[in-house]
């Protein structure tokens, strides 16, 4: 839906219309902020915060249904077209995706509370690195989606591969504290699943953007289709 | 794609109002073609230009070409009752023939073409075309009853055997569907499925859910200028122009 575009005769699909748009951007700030405080309760090794953090997915969850009823009934009451039709269907893929994202941002969370049972194996410094970019992959996918903006969707599709490589550093170098002293390989195993969420954020981020794209202009760039 | 008619530079008027602005379009054989746009903006009027129906309304006439297999229909000699035999025509409303059978107002445009069947032969063409029009299991018994004793929704199949029974190339249909309710609808539209195998039709409807469930091919007319004409999966999905869009959509003023 191109927010330049006059309004809908109908007022009341209008207004449903940017109550959908309004409830993405929230539900993609809630879980942007998710991603963030799970970082940092690892990195400050806080088993409150991170418990605390779990307890606010549910939030995520109940904003992904209520988006997916809300999408549903505006297929079946109002039987979209053309931009609104891939707006909507957009909307139902994405809040998917950031569901998924939150549940990653969990999954960080309870890792870091096991992993602070045990004494700290290194400081983390691509953890945060690749949090930060997938946060900010996460961002500028949501606010591409808000602003119709397919360039900057495309930007968040090609700095995937960043994300792809640090993973794949992190992995290398936890593999050769594994191979050098077997007693750190509990702790590094849990690391490398923090660092493989991270990197499913970075995919998350990269679906919304590639709905974008087709949102915009209905055209599929996903798994490298050629239209 | 072979296209059966092709519409070339066709303007038509009422009198001094230019009703169709320059329209170019293709039918594809064998194909659905719908012609959707908001009331008054000429979708009628094309469609009823196709088959020469156009000028029989006093003041109302016609420039331009409209093909059928290449040939010009409003060439000179060319005879436009053959046109209408060639290209029938099913209207909005259900009007069988107040006073005939379920069987004569089949035949009717046999009789009316100036052909005198044969009993066998009137039969043999009330059969097919009322199958053709997937009505004959629901008649077959009650031939002889009158035509407007059946539903609305019989009553438009029935229009649909009439217009068969002449075996046309060509169906035209004017909003077919808005007399009847969603039951009666859905078998018009089924009925289209089935037929374009053996006809091609060309079909004007206000309602954009039916143009984008039956038709191959959609053309979106606006105050008489044709906007947009493509596949009907791109117009609904996403469609090239402005005016196309906030029409689908719903952003009319």
């Amino acid at each position: 839906m191109d927010n330049s575009q006059p309004q809908h005769t109908n007022k009341q699909y209008e207004e449903e219309l940017r109550d959908l748009r309004a409830d993405l951007v929230k539900m993609g700030g809630l879980v942007e902020r998710q991603i963030a405080d799970a970082v940092d309760s690892l990195v400050d090794r806080d088993s409150n915060q991170a418990r605390e953090i779990i307890s606010r997915d549910a939030e995520v969850n109940r904003m992904d249904v209520q988006i997916d009823d809300h999408c549903i009934r505006l297929l079946a009451l109002h039987q979209p077209a053309a931009s609104d039709l891939r707006f909507i269907t957009t909307g139902l893929k994405i809040t998917t995706d950031l569901e998924r994202i939150g549940d990653n941002a969990v999954n960080i969370c309870e890792r870091g509370i096991e992993l602070n049972e045990e004494p700290i194996l290194k400081p983390y410094i691509d953890i945060p690195r690749m949090a930060e970019i997938a946060q900010e992959m996460l961002k500028a996918s949501i606010d591409a989606f808000v602003n119709d903006d397919v360039d900057l969707a495309q930007s968040v599709i090609e700095r995937d591969d960043e994300v792809d490589q640090l993973n794949y550093q992190i992995y290398r170098e936890l593999l050769s504290y594994m191979a050098e002293d077997p007693q750190t390989i509990g702790r590094a195993t849990k690391i490398l699943f923090v660092s493989k969420y991270l990197e499913r954020i970075a995919d998350h981020a990269t679906n919304i953007a590639e709905m974008v794209v087709y949102m915009v202009q209905g055209r599929n760039v996903r798994h490298q289709v050629k239209q | 794609m072979a296209d059966k008619m092709t519409v070339r530079h066709l303007n038509a008027y009422f009198g001094a109002l230019h009703a169709i602005k320059d329209v170019t379009l293709s039918v594809a054989e064998n194909k659905v073609t719908a012609i959707i746009g908001p009331s008054g903006c000429g979708k009628s009027t094309l469609v009823r230009c196709l088959n020469r129906m156009h000028e029989v309304i006093p003041g109302a006439r016609a420039e331009g070409e409209v093909a059928l297999d290449g040939v010009n229909i409003y060439g000179p000699g060319v005879d436009p009752v053959q046109v209408r035999r060639s290209i029938g025509m099913v209207f909005q409303k259900p009007a069988p023939f107040p006073t005939m059978s379920i069987e004569d107002n089949v035949a009717a445009g046999l009789t009316l073409n100036g052909l005198a069947p044969s009993r066998q032969e009137k039969a043999r063409v009330v059969e097919r075309s009322l199958r053709q029009a997937a009505l004959w299991e629901e008649v077959k018994d009650s031939l002889r009853q009158a035509g407007t004793s059946l539903s609305g929704g019989q009553q438009q199949r029935l229009c649909v055997a009439r217009a068969l029974a002449v075996e046309p190339e060509v169906l035209l249909m004017d909003e077919p569907c808005s007399a009847l309710d969603p039951i009666s609808t859905a078998r018009i539209e089924e009925l289209l499925l089935e037929l374009k195998s053996n006809y091609t039709i060309a079909i004007v409807t206000h309602n954009m859910q039916q143009a984008a469930r039956c038709s191959d091919y959609t053309a979106f007319m606006f105050q008489g200028t044709l906007i947009e004409f493509g596949e009907t999966n791109q117009i609904f999905t996403n469609p090239a122009r402005r005016e196309t869009e906030d029409y689908i959509t719903g952003r009319f003023g």
